[in-house]
């Protein structure tokens, strides 16, 4: 499967990856490589076989509802690159 | 004092031979003096670890201590720890001070163990050969134009060049065992869900676990007590006992059935590391176990699938990273769709964006069933390979990696010719089994890895293993020529 530069900007907008655009060629090259690669899959019938999600096939495990974390919202307001009045700021969203 | 195992360095203080402090400043120095040559460390905690080791001496005065108390170790940079920068190989990370530790990181420090730096690797742990690391490669000790293994190679060329006893590490897909094969010591990672993934910086979930480095598997094993145990944090940690590793480590290998998958033999391995397994199944032999030709038939499959779980689970933990709530952060946004695009785009490198692409592809509509389920299926398969082999062995053996550490930029430019050299260690994650590599001999004058793969839960069995070897082997002890 050889995806072409279309279909690269596509997948890096639907994943919000901002490439360069003469990067493009080459992640079609390389991203191509590494499809072509997994379609090895395909050479095995796996009809009927249920797919594994988790290798010792446990399900998650709930914990009581209740509180159990402090509110540390400076501490975490700390490693964020913009801020004001305890909350975070980005650039204008609505006109 | 550095060519001293973690088990005599802690007898040693315990005898008052020299104080944690005496052995962390060593240490430090050592990394003063001769980190330069291989870029093992991204922070170093220089007084961190001194406070850090004055606690650990009051607590040896005062006859409180564990095994690991007043012992330095290095850190993964993936791993978070409070108040310290917690990188992750990345310029995404390179601002990020964390603010809590990783479960690891707290029982380590419970333990007493003394953390003097965050060791380099690839950059959220993708990679082989330690190149994607943001802060640039890390070189192998043995030859210094070689590259360390990945992803964990800072914390094994860190314990190869004996700048620690011992370190921590994280396995996806090989990024433990590699990594100590290439650099010629004992590295473990354990089943999934023995060691808690809390606070260490997500890649693939269904894969990471983390595990420990060392010289010795007696080393391995006093790290790995530590580190491993139920974390109700962790949703996918197992709430079970943790057996008593260094207890069972002398039981006796007479009658051990050591299955040899011949996929594991076939073309691709290089002639030199095929050799020196067959010597050390040889030595196997004489201590008493028996061979057993096994198959394990979907191995081939295993890297295509691993490139369709591990890009898909790495596309959706990678998206917390957006450029508002931590981490870098593109200059001068547009509008908020520019600041994320910016943000990850200039953030992340090549081989991360690489996986992410991939990942969002295969779980894209239209897409999802044909690689993303196919791909789970074919897992599927190959845990049964394994657990059909372990109704007939005990262990599996083979070799870590089918050659010895590569040049320094020879994959770089090749993305499948690199996921290839995790042929024989990355079934091990999709089927989330332990698995080990020791030390086991040279070709070419480079380390061989011998591979240790036991079955769900026998961590204990996989080090006694590799214990019997290193007493009547001295492949461990090796020391690169300049770090002696």
């Amino acid at each position: 499967m050889a995806l072409e530069a279309a279909q690269v900007e596509k997948i890096a907008h639907l994943a919000r990856l901002g490439i360069d655009a003469d990067a493009i060629p080459d992640y079609a090259r390389n991203l191509s490589a590494i499809l072509a690669f997994v379609e090895q899959l395909n050479r095995v019938d796996t009809t009927g076989v249920e797919p594994l999600a988790h290798p010792l096939e446990a399900t998650q495990r709930l914990r009581p509802d209740v509180v159990t974390e402090p509110n540390e919202r400076e501490k975490f307001l700390r490693n964020a690159p913009l801020t004001e009045d305890g909350l975070y700021l980005v650039p204008r969203v609505i006109e | 004092m550095h060519q001293k195992t973690l088990v005599e360095l802690s007898a040693a203080l315990g005898r008052g031979e020299f104080s944690s402090e005496e052995l962390t400043r060593a240490c430090l120095a050592r990394v003063a003096a001769l980190d330069g040559q291989l870029n093992s460390f991204i922070t170093v905690t220089g007084e961190q670890a001194l406070s850090a080791a004055r606690a650990a001496d009051r607590r040896i005065q005062a006859g409180e201590a564990g095994t690991l108390t007043g012992i330095p170790f290095a850190h993964k940079d993936i791993f978070c720890t409070e108040g310290v920068r917690t990188s992750c190989g990345s310029r995404m990370l390179d601002n990020f001070v964390a603010p809590y530790d990783a479960t690891v990181t707290r029982r380590l420090k419970d333990a007493g163990a003394v953390m003097i730096g965050k060791t380099n690797m690839d950059e959220f742990a993708m990679g082989s050969s330690n190149e994607t690391s943001y802060y640039g490669p890390v070189k192998n000790p043995w030859d210094t134009a070689a590259v360390p293994g990945g992803s964990s190679g800072g914390s094994a060329a860190a314990v190869a060049a004996r700048l620690v006893p011992v370190a921590t590490g994280t396995d996806t897909g090989g990024s433990i065992r590699q990594p100590a094969a290439l650099c010629g010591i004992t590295g473990i990672k354990p089943t999934y869900g023995r060691v808690s993934r809390y606070g260490m910086i997500a890649f693939a979930s269904s894969l990471d676990q983390g595990g420990p480095f060392a010289r010795t598997a007696e080393d391995a094993a006093v790290m790995l007590a530590a580190m491993a145990g139920f974390d109700p944090r962790d949703s996918t940690s197992v709430d079970r006992p943790v057996d008593d590793y260094r207890a069972g480590l002398s039981d006796s290998l007479r009658g051990l059935r050591i299955g040899l998958p011949k996929e594991y033999f076939g073309a691709g391995l290089d002639g030199g590391v095929a050799a020196v397994i067959e010597a050390a199944l040889a030595e196997y032999q004489r201590l008493g176990a028996t061979l057993v030709d096994i198959s394990l038939p979907n191995t081939a499959l295993s890297v295509p699938a691993y490139y369709v779980v591990a890009p898909a689970e790495c596309s959706s933990n990678l998206s917390r990273f957006d450029g508002v709530r931590y981490g870098y952060r593109a200059e001068n946004p547009r509008d908020l769709e520019d600041l994320y695009k910016r943000s990850r785009g200039e953030g992340f490198g090549a081989e991360v964006k690489r996986r992410i692409m991939i990942g969002t592809y295969a779980l894209s509509a239209g897409y999802y069933d044909a690689y993303y389920l196919k791909a789970q299926q074919v897992r599927r398969l190959i845990r049964e390979d394994f657990l059909r082999a372990f109704e007939r062995v005990d262990v599996i053996m083979g070799p870590t990696s089918p050659g010895v550490a590569f040049r320094l930029g020879e994959k770089a430019d090749d993305p499948v010719t690199m996921y290839l050299s995790d042929i024989y260690t990355i079934a091990v994650n999709l089927a989330g089994l332990p698995g080990m590599s020791i030390p086991a001999g040279f070709a070419a004058g480079l380390p061989v890895g011998l591979q240790l793969i036991g079955n769900y839960f026998e961590e204990g069995r996989l080090l006694a293993v590799g214990h019997q070897y290193q007493q009547v082997t001295d492949w461990h002890l090796r020391c690169p020529q300049g770090f002696a």
